[in-house]
């Protein structure tokens, strides 16, 4: 496998799928990957968070990447998967996907920096990787926290 | 020597001693000739400056070394405390804080000599020799006398003014008639010593095989609780000699110096002739022992007091660890009610299966609560550096006033302890300066000279309550008005149909002031929203009692604890959410045709009072589904929980009771907005979260 060899310039990205596109988050921002759980919802808060999950004793914010970028609304199936990232000061948010298909290795060279001419996400993301002939978008994940703030 | 390791305990057991030296000196002020104080301030001062000096703090080290001179000369009776004095000494104590802030930040001590300060002090020293106190000279040298004994060359033999009893007299004298040999003896330990009492009692241990201790002065036990200065006597009667006694002695560490020898029993006989003989001598003898058993004495009052016990059975522990300790103690309760759940759930009824899960059920319970002890701390902690704060205050807005502190033992948890401070400060400084009115003004009216302030702590029920009282002018509700209106906070028609409640809440408005001058105590506005966001920040609630002419009093109401409560249980349109207990004053079953409109608004009328409903089924945007509507048809009735705040209530419609438990708050994460009726969010056993809601902010 080609991500047995770790170079400098490459990094791992787990990929999650919406509809037919694909999207590379960097690895190292994943905590942990769960099933679809009980989802608490919480009053008047942003539209784009679909509640509150209990992992293992600590309460995490779970907010829908669909509502987020202006996706249309999706039933959760069983491939939905809730990826749980964790920020900088060790705060964690969870994000509520599709389905998660795999990790990919890229190296920096193959991640074109262009921007993709698509929808809302365009803003979020960093650049676009080739990987077997597929086209995934990586996702800036820093620029969609940072935006939750600001609001 | 790596000394890094031990700044931490050396800024806490700074802040201890200047906290004592503070409270002491302000003490000292209001009783000048209280030796009790004077001993207590050379002590602290004392250690200080060896603290300071082991440090490698110069300054501060040479600070403390002037203060204490300044002591001991105030204690041996040659220098007199006076007003200008006392000051200089809060000076002092003020630098010796900069010094400690410093170390804090920086870990130095800074540049800052004090010198005007030592200057000061110094000259305060002169005055000793230029003009000797006449009135305590007397006792003065002979104080003196006493203290540079183990200094000087003077009599070391201190054991020679003991007084002896007969019985012990008969003792001797069988002892010597069997041919054993009595010797008095006087230990002197170096005054560098940490541990008084471990090394006295390694000198008692020592003599133990070789003879017998007859008598101590002080006694064991006294010796024991290091309630002594740096020398103790004795008698012994052994049939060892003087020099393996001795020896015995000066071989445990840290003794300065034995000096022991033979004792001539004083017989009746001996006695008169002595008296004849030197009666000066004789004379001297008793009123030392007398000036003995006064110190003794008063050492003991001083104890029964109950000032700080001098064995203390503590360990300090990071707060950290305790938090970690917290934690787990939460995740422990968690796991047991998800038991608990289970064991409701399951059909099969084991009996000796409840019973375990009672058992664990109560072991938890009182885990949690020697948790929530190990971390309540007494608010004396946070409120102890007032007395001095309202003292400053004074001289410095001229005006006579006095704090009366109650209920400082009240204990609150560390994390609110924490954060209490600033916000009744404020308070504190706020009675002072706009509360009170100035002396003179209280002379033409009328009241005592003196404004009185009091601070009044006590536990109700799960809350704590702190009020802060003065018997000064009260809230001018018209003058609160006024100010509103020129400000641009209200228009004169909303303020005239204020009333009176509402008018004072405006105190806590963002940037509100009504004092006619700005001065740097207060009335520049930024404070009493701060304090009352600050403790609502804390779950607790802060509230205005004044009269016009006699007084003004905050009620500030904090909860006991932050991290583990009790709730009601709820069910608002098949959601769960929890209510905090604390706040829930009865549970009632409501008819549609009681409630009754008020503006539109719904209300009840419960047992004479007018309660406002609150729908939280709206509240929370919760859509109502069939069920909700079957429960309030079906029965014709609905279930209100009536939640007060201060003397305020109100009712939340719900649907369903499911009952009380112990619930754990935690935080909802960082990136979530959360409503502020939403105070924080618990697991419940089978793992489900339930939001919890802050009525307070729905009353």
């Amino acid at each position: 496998m080609d991500d047995m060899i770790q170079m400098d310039d490459t990094k791992q990205y787990i990929i999650i799928k919406f509809d037919s596109e694909q999207y590379g988050i960097n690895i190292e921002y994943i905590d942990n990957i769960v099933r679809l759980q009980a989802i608490t919802r919480v009053p008047h808060t942003q539209s784009y968070f679909v509640g509150i999950i209990n992992l293992r004793g600590e309460i995490i914010p779970v907010m829908s990447m669909r509502a987020k970028f202006n996706l249309p609304d999706k039933e959760t199936t069983n491939a939905s998967r809730i990826l749980i990232l964790k920020m900088e000061g060790n705060a964690k948010i969870g994000i509520l996907v599709d389905e998660v298909k795999e990790v990919v290795t890229l190296s920096e060279e193959s991640i074109e920096k262009t921007s993709v001419e698509s929808s809302d996400i365009k803003a979020y993301l960093s650049g676009v990787g080739k990987y077997n002939d597929t086209l995934i978008s990586i996702l800036n994940i820093g620029a969609v926290i940072a935006d939750i703030d600001n609001e | 020597m790596d000394i890094s390791q031990y700044l931490d305990i050396f800024i806490d057991e700074t802040k201890e001693h200047l906290q004592t030296l503070n409270d002491q000196v302000l003490i000292l002020e209001a009783e000048p000739e209280n030796i009790d104080t004077v001993n207590e301030i050379f002590r602290a001062a004392h250690s200080l400056k060896g603290m300071a000096g082991t440090m490698g703090f110069k300054r501060m080290q040479k600070l403390t070394h002037n203060m204490e001179n300044v002591f001991s000369e105030v204690r041996n009776g040659k220098l007199n405390v006076n007003a200008d004095m006392v000051d200089i000494v809060f000076k002092c104590l003020d630098a010796i804080e900069g010094y400690l802030n410093s170390i804090i930040e920086t870990s130095d001590e800074g540049t800052e000599d004090n010198d005007e300060l030592i200057g000061l002090l110094e000259a305060a020293m002169e005055q000793v020799s230029s003009e000797p106190a006449p009135a305590a000279a007397p006792a003065a040298e002979e104080k003196a006398e006493e203290k540079a004994a183990p200094a000087e060359s003077g009599d070391k033999r201190k054991f020679l003014s003991i007084p002896i009893a007969d019985f012990e007299k008969n003792a001797m004298t069988e002892a010597k008639e069997k041919g054993m040999n009595v010797y008095g003896a006087t230990v002197y330990i170096q005054e560098s010593c940490l541990l008084k009492a471990a090394r006295a009692f390694l000198v008692f241990k020592n003599l133990d095989g070789k003879g017998e201790i007859i008598k101590s002065v002080p006694t064991v036990q006294d010796i024991e609780d290091e309630r002594f200065e740096f020398d103790f006597s004795m008698f012994i009667i052994t049939d060892k000699s003087i020099d393996e006694i001795k020896h015995a002695i000066e071989s445990v560490s840290e003794i300065e110096e034995a000096v022991i020898e033979a004792y001539e029993i004083p017989d009746a006989v001996q006695e008169t002739v002595a008296a004849d003989d030197s009666p000066a001598g004789e004379e001297e003898k008793k009123t030392e022992a007398k000036g003995k058993a006064k110190t003794e004495s008063s050492d003991k009052k001083a104890h029964a007091k109950g000032s700080k016990p001098v064995v203390n059975r503590s360990v300090r522990v990071d707060i950290e660890k305790l938090d970690d300790l917290m934690n787990q103690v939460s995740e422990l309760i968690i796991a047991k009610n998800g038991l608990v759940s289970v064991a409701g759930d399951s059909a099969s009824q084991d009996q000796s299966f409840n019973e375990q899960i009672e058992y664990l059920e109560r072991i938890t319970t009182s885990l949690h609560e020697s948790v929530m002890k190990v971390r309540m701390v007494p608010i004396e902690s946070v409120v102890n550096r007032f007395p001095r704060m309202i003292r400053d205050l004074s001289k410095k807005l001229n005006k006579e006033m006095e704090l009366i502190m109650t209920g400082e033992d009240t204990e609150l948890d560390r994390t609110v302890i924490d954060e209490i401070g600033d916000p009744l400060m404020h308070m504190l400084r706020n009675a002072a300066d706009h509360g009170l009115e100035s002396t003179i003004d209280r002379l033409k009216i009328g009241k005592p000279q003196v404004g009185t302030i009091r601070l009044d702590a006590y536990q109700d029920g799960n809350n704590v309550t702190i009020e802060v009282t003065d018997d000064g002018g009260g809230v001018d509700v018209e003058k609160i008005k006024r100010k509103a209106v020129e400000k641009g906070n209200l228009t004169q028609e909303q303020a005239d149909a204020l009333t009176d409640k509402e008018a004072i809440d405006l105190l806590f408005a963002p940037a509100f002031s009504t004092a006619e001058k700005i001065s740097d105590v207060s009335g520049r506005g930024v404070g009493l929203d701060v304090v009352k966001n600050k403790i609502e920040g804390l779950g607790g609630d802060v509230e205005v009692s004044t009269k016009l002419g006699e007084g003004t009093t905050f009620i500030v109401r904090l909860p006991l604890t932050l991290a583990i409560i009790q709730a009601l249980m709820v069910d608002v349109g098949g959601e769960k959410y929890a209510l905090p207990l604390n706040s829930i004053v009865t549970v009632e079953e409501i008819q549609d045709e009681d409630i009754k409109y008020v503006h539109t608004k719904e209300v009840i009328n419960l047992r004479g009072s007018v309660i406002p409903l609150v729908r939280l089924s709206d509240v929370l945007d919760i859509e109502p589904s069939e069920a909700t509507e079957d429960v309030e048809t079906g029965e014709n009735g609905l279930i209100v929980v009536i939640v007060k705040k201060g003397d305020k209530q109100a009712g939340l419609v719900i649907d369903k009771l499911l009952g009380q438990q112990e619930i754990v708050i935690k935080p909802l994460g960082k990136y979530i907005r959360v409503p502020k009726m939403i105070s924080g969010a618990t697991i419940l056993g089978n793992g489900e979260i339930a939001l919890i809601i802050d009525s307070n902010v729905l009353v």
